[in-house]
């Protein structure tokens, strides 16, 4: 049946006794020939070379830019280190500084305290002393002033002038004595 | 006539193929030319053998000897397909030329396409088969590619309408290329003795075995391989255009000739030849895939050093 089929379709063209898909013409091969030869020409000569030259280029490129990546990437890695490292110190100077003034705080409050007891104690001291001195002061204007009451009165109760300075104060001290034993006696 | 594509897919040397391809299987031995590759297309023509004459114009193996526009008569004349080959490789050089005289390192749209061409030649195809040898073959490689696939491409371009593929010159004299460079690669070598027993005595078999490898393996090497290489892309382009010309032909025949109910039948056709382009298309890639493929084993067995 292929085979009728087949003469029906050669048959439909009368002069196809020459015509064969597989031989070639002359004609066919020689163009052929030209057209390999220009086309190998332009891309073995340049073509090829040039798209080559640029790929190459490019390779480079980019493993240059990939070297400088990397050694961008190795700086900021240093620059991080470094700055963690400053960080740590500063952070250490700051603890440092914190202690020591901790300590120099402690110190000016204990010195303060102490100044300020130091201080407490003499302005004590000083009062105790101006009162003492006070009294004794007291003590001193008390007796003369009693000694001069007790012997106007004396005089007035006795009549007698006692006029004499020596026995006006032998009887007043003795007045005294007499009034400081019988004061010890009471506390006794 | 899917059949007679299918096997063209994984049409590799030695690959036993089913029977029922019959257009590759032919491909392989080349037997019996013409009507093999006209047989397959026969099977779809009933329209066709009928013959009647009323306005249907049946594709025919003349549409690939279109009369001489020059130099009629002369072993230079042009007709409409050595006219296309032509143009289809003035527009490749230019259009390579420019876009290599514009390239940059930083590419643009179109370069990075044709980039996409050239790295898909010299990584999946020179580097996967040749390996360590690729280097010194990817120009040709190169070459080989981008040659056929525009000129299978103009299979599909309107006004053009014909692969110059399908002139078998053409995949001749690149099978040749290949050919010469795969024996004249194999002798510098290996020297011309070492180049034959690499290729024509494979190690490890039994002496009386030679008996029969040798010649198979002969036949393969000076023969086979070469014929095949020319042979699977001029049929492919020979196909896919009488497919073309059938669909849209029939497409006139139904929509204007034909009465009645058979209009109909145009859509049906005119839907065929669009699928039928768009198939083309794909055609034209993976033969031009395969032929660069094919070439890179053919020059890999005769270079690579143990087998």
């Amino acid at each position: 049946m292929t085979g009728a089929l087949l003469s029906a379709v050669l048959a439909a063209e009368p002069a196809e006794g020459t015509m064969n898909p597989l031989l070639p013409a002359p004609a066919d091969l020689i163009w052929s020939v030209v057209v390999a030869v220009i086309i190998g020409l332009a891309f073995y000569r340049y073509v090829l070379p040039r798209f080559n030259e640029v790929l190459d280029e490019r390779t480079a490129k980019i493993e240059g830019g990939m070297a400088k990546a990397e050694q961008a990437q190795a700086e900021a890695a240093a620059a991080l280190a470094e700055y963690r490292q400053q960080l740590a110190e500063a952070r250490a100077e700051a603890a440092r500084i914190r202690e020591d003034a901790r300590g120099e705080g402690a110190q000016i409050v204990a010195e303060a305290r102490s100044k300020a007891s130091d201080d407490a104690s003499r302005i004590v001291a000083n009062a105790q002393r101006q009162v003492e001195a006070e009294r004794t002061q007291a003590a001193v204007a008390l007796r003369a002033e009693v000694g001069a009451l007790a012997t106007d009165l004396a005089s007035k109760i006795i009549g007698e002038s006692l006029a004499d300075e020596a026995r006006q104060s032998r009887v007043i001290d003795r007045f005294l004595d007499e009034i400081e034993a019988s004061a010890a006696g009471k506390e006794a | 006539m899917g059949a007679f594509r299918c096997e063209d897919g994984l049409g590799f040397p030695r690959r036993p193929g089913p029977s029922r391809c019959r257009g590759a299987a032919e491909d392989r031995h080349a037997h019996e030319p013409r009507g093999a590759t006209l047989s397959t297309v026969a099977t779809i023509l009933p329209l066709a053998a009928s013959g009647e004459g009323n306005g249907f114009h049946a594709p025919s193996i003349a549409e690939f000897f279109p009369d001489a526009i020059w130099f009629a008569g002369t072993p230079f004349e042009i007709n409409r397909i050595v006219m296309v080959r032509l143009l289809t490789a003035a527009v490749l050089v230019v259009v390579m030329v420019v876009a290599a005289r514009r390239a940059k390192v930083v590419p643009s749209r179109g370069q990075n396409i044709i980039e996409l061409g050239l790295d898909f030649v010299r990584v999946n195809i020179a580097e996967e088969i040749l390996g360590h040898n690729a280097k010194r073959f990817v120009a040709m490689l190169t070459t080989i590619f981008f040659s056929i696939l525009v000129f299978n491409l103009t299979g599909v371009v309107p006004l053009l309408n014909i692969s110059s593929t399908a002139l078998i010159g053409m995949p001749i004299v690149l099978a040749g290329w290949v050919y010469l460079m795969y024996l004249w690669s194999g002798v510098s070598k290996f020297g011309v003795g070492g180049y034959l027993k690499n290729s024509l005595f494979p190690p490890g078999l039994p002496w009386f075995l030679y008996i029969l490898v040798t010649p198979i393996e002969a036949l393969q090497v000076f023969l086979f391989r070469p014929a095949t290489l020319a042979l699977r892309l001029t049929a492919n382009m020979i196909s896919g255009h009488l497919i073309l010309v059938l669909c849209f032909s029939a497409t006139q025949f139904f929509l204007f000739e034909a009465g009645g109910a058979l209009k109909a039948a145009s859509v049906l056709s005119l839907g065929a030849g669009v699928a039928f382009t768009l198939f083309e298309v794909l055609v034209a890639a993976l033969q031009a895939y395969i032929f660069t493929l094919l070439s890179a084993a053919y020059l890999n067995m005769a270079v690579e050093e143990e087998h």
